[in-house]
């Protein structure tokens, strides 16, 4: 908790859910506060940054693996690095019945990037911004997925590939006409079901992005109304809490995962 | 909350990591995974079949023992009736051989004994001649009384 008295805890919570701004105002680069008028041309730096670091520190790590990946007996990071690739291959050769290079290192990048991300709201929600505050940084927000643009790049990418994969196999004709033909079978009834399935493809990126977003913003806001209860809370509530997110952490990065798989398995089936 | 370039910007950085590990971090490691699998299942297989194997030489070393063992009673069994044959033979052999000494004996002993008989005929008429003279008293002329001699001599 911020010590300072003159702050009360709307201002600390508010404070915490703010992220780095960065803008271009008057001819040079702007931050925070400057910021608030440049729409949408605002850049979540925080968001950005971490987003960036751990997907790096993902890629770093099984790239290293890769590179010397041993067919015999192999090290002990090489096993864990393999239980996760083997976890995402079984998951998409469970949903995902068809030949496609991409869904699986597609899968294996959701999981790994959501979960480290995710993973951010276990480091207690004062260290970051306070040791950014020694070195100037006001406002930093270290959990990316509980920044709705994160999540939404996230599941519009997925979205783009559906699209993609539902024209490759089946031709516009046939998505057109897999849009139109459900649920109800008579023709006359086609307008009405194209309107429904349009709603429903257009729901899926929404609900994948909204999902991760909410859980994770969630547990971020209650983890900070934890923290203004007082050095104490790190004993009772802070731990409880983070402690369910052991569950909530490693099962959203699932869920969105499986959820990608599934929806790229229904874009290539075939009616 | 509000979107911002901050989507685009992690929209950009999304596909850059997925082409990235679609090119550099699964193929190698999902290739290591699956050449170990490989290598497991090879091997398991491969110890399936030795055992297979082991108990199939196992089959065959028993069946080719009793084989032997037949093949040794066999032989056993053949020397015995061999043998008895032999001695049979032989029995045979003597048998013959003996009936062949005796005949041979038989022969010999007839003959001699008729040449015996031959000599004593001679000697009888002999000592009876003399034994005449002696009573006699006088020479008795072998020639003039041969018919007599020889009525003796097929008498006896």
């Amino acid at each position: 908790m911020a010590s300072s008295a003159e702050i009360t805890s709307q201002e600390y919570i508010s404070h915490h859910l703010t992220n780095a701004k960065m803008c271009m105002a008057d001819g040079g680069v702007a931050f925070n506060k400057a910021c608030t008028d440049a729409g949408f041309w605002t850049l979540h730096v925080d968001t950005l940054g971490w987003s960036i670091f751990l997907g790096m520190v993902f890629l770093y790590i099984f790239r290293s693996v890769a590179k010397k990946a041993e067919t015999g007996v192999p090290g002990k990071l090489q096993c864990a690095i393999e239980m996760i690739v083997e976890f995402v291959d079984d998951s998409v050769k469970s949903s995902f019945h068809g030949k496609n290079p991409v869904i699986a290192p597609l899968a294996l990048t959701i999981f790994v990037w959501v979960f480290l991300m995710n993973a951010m709201d276990w480091v207690p929600v004062d260290l970051i911004p306070t040791l950014a505050g020694l070195v100037g940084i006001h406002y930093i927000k270290s959990v990316p997925t509980t920044d709705i643009n994160m999540t939404l790049a996230l599941a519009l990418g997925v979205f783009w590939l559906i699209i993609y994969y539902s024209i490759k196999v089946k031709g516009i004709g046939g998505f057109i006409k897999e849009l139109s033909v459900q649920p109800f079978g008579h023709w006359t009834l086609y307008p009405v079901n194209f309107v429904l399935e349009v709603v429903t493809l257009l729901a899926r990126p929404l609900s994948l992005a909204l999902r991760l977003f909410g859980n994770l913003y969630a547990g971020e806001l209650i983890f900070i109304l934890i923290a203004t209860m007082g050095v104490w809370q790190i004993f009772g509530p802070h731990f409880l809490w983070a402690a369910f997110h052991l569950l909530v952490i490693p099962l959203q990065a699932f869920i969105f995962m499986t959820l990608t798989i599934v929806y790229l398995s229904l874009a290539h089936e075939d009616h | 909350m509000n979107v911002n370039i901050t989507f685009v910007s992690e929209m950009i950085a999304f596909v850059v990591f997925v082409i990235f590990c679609m090119k550099f971090v699964w193929p190698p490691i999902i290739a290591a995974i699956e050449t170990r699998q490989k290598t497991i299942a090879d091997g398991l297989a491969a110890s399936d079949r030795a055992a297979k194997d082991l108990a199939l030489a196992q089959e065959k070393a028993t069946a080719q023992l009793k084989e032997a063992k037949a093949q040794a009673a066999d032989i056993i069994e053949a020397a015995k009736k061999r043998e008895a044959q032999l001695i049979e033979d032989a029995a045979e052999k003597a048998q013959a051989e003996k009936e062949k000494i005796l005949a041979a004996g038989h022969t010999e002993i007839e003959s001699e004994r008729n040449r015996a008989k031959e000599e004593l005929r001679k000697q009888v008429a002999i000592l009876a001649v003399a034994g005449a003279e002696k009573i006699l008293e006088r020479s008795i002329d072998a020639a003039a009384h041969s018919d007599i001699l020889d009525k003796l001599v097929a008498e006896l």
